[in-house]
């Protein structure tokens, strides 16, 4: 209700491999922790209203294992997630890899994703790093063909469109 | 998490321009004509590389049709063609839309949360 501009998500694409996803919630950081790996929580977000989560498993703790699978209300395709915890600060950080089931050797594939929270005046900003660690993994994801400098032409890009419409 | 569910159906269909963009210097001349039409020379010069090149990355990016040349007395002036970029721009409004939905379903259960802990607090 307040400060909607700062509750907008931004994705940035910055260096090679990298994305950087942005947000900024109207709650203490201890809750963000909780809604981001409590199973019973995480099911009600992470398929963002596009499906049903069948699995969501959590084991926190390092080398631990996690793994998300849906089901999309669109054409019922089965979506599959899973990874490893490598760091976990409480309430402050959690790295994680992450592979995509749906391509052919996922792990090798697997991104790592770095969430850090910081908490101002009883609201949480946060932050996730998505990073390929190979050009093989980067390359799977096709975000790789928009990687830094293209930021410039797709805010250009974006600004012809509204004008346009 | 979640990043692929929009991007690999896309793959087979726009893999040339992805390709064609995923180059350092082809980005850097992407983002130079993105301030308007120049002529190669000065695409050259911004770049600090040969002109020839210059002209093998701007052969890669016409071919894909991601910037177009026209003559003009005796220069060729390059632009960028915003229509042939669009699958990217799509795909990074597709991937922010998802963590967008994503986002507004944690703050639904993030409201959950806070009323749940004054409640708690109440009882204690």
């Amino acid at each position: 209700m307040t400060a909607v501009g700062d509750r907008k998500a931004t994705v940035t694409v910055q260096g090679d491999r990298q994305i950087l996803i942005t947000r900024e919630f109207d709650a203490p950081r201890h809750l963000v922790w909780k809604a981001w790996t409590t199973p019973e929580l995480v099911r009600q977000w992470w398929t963002a209203r596009r499906g049903e989560a069948t699995v969501c498993e959590i084991d926190l703790r390092v080398g631990g294992r996690w793994r998300y699978v849906m089901v999309t209300h669109e054409g019922s395709q089965e979506v599959g997630f899973h990874g490893e915890y490598l760091e976990i600060v409480p309430n402050e950080r959690l790295v994680s890899t992450e592979a995509y089931e749906g391509i052919p050797d996922p792990d090798a594939n697997a991104a790592t994703n770095t969430l850090t929270l910081t908490e101002v005046d009883g609201r949480t900003r946060m932050e996730i790093l998505v990073e390929h660690p190979t050009k093989e993994g980067r390359d799977m994801h096709i975000a790789s063909g928009m990687e830094g400098g293209l930021q410039d032409a797709l805010d250009l890009l974006e600004e012809l469109a509204r004008r346009e419409a | 998490m979640g990043m692929y569910v929009a991007t690999v159906a896309r793959a087979a269909t726009t893999t040339d321009v992805f390709n064609a963009v995923a180059e350092p210097r082809r980005r850097e001349i992407v983002d130079l004509l993105a301030r308007g039409e120049q002529p190669v020379n000065d695409l050259v010069g911004a770049l600090g590389l040969a002109q020839p090149q210059v002209s093998k990355h701007l052969k890669v990016l016409r071919e894909v049709g991601v910037v177009h040349v026209r003559e003009a007395g005796r220069q060729r002036l390059y632009r960028l063609n915003g229509h042939a970029l669009k699958p990217i721009h799509d795909w990074v409004k597709d991937y922010e839309r998802l963590w967008e939905e994503r986002f507004e379903a944690l703050d639904g259960v993030l409201e959950d949360l806070k009323r749940e802990e004054r409640g708690d607090d109440r009882s204690g």
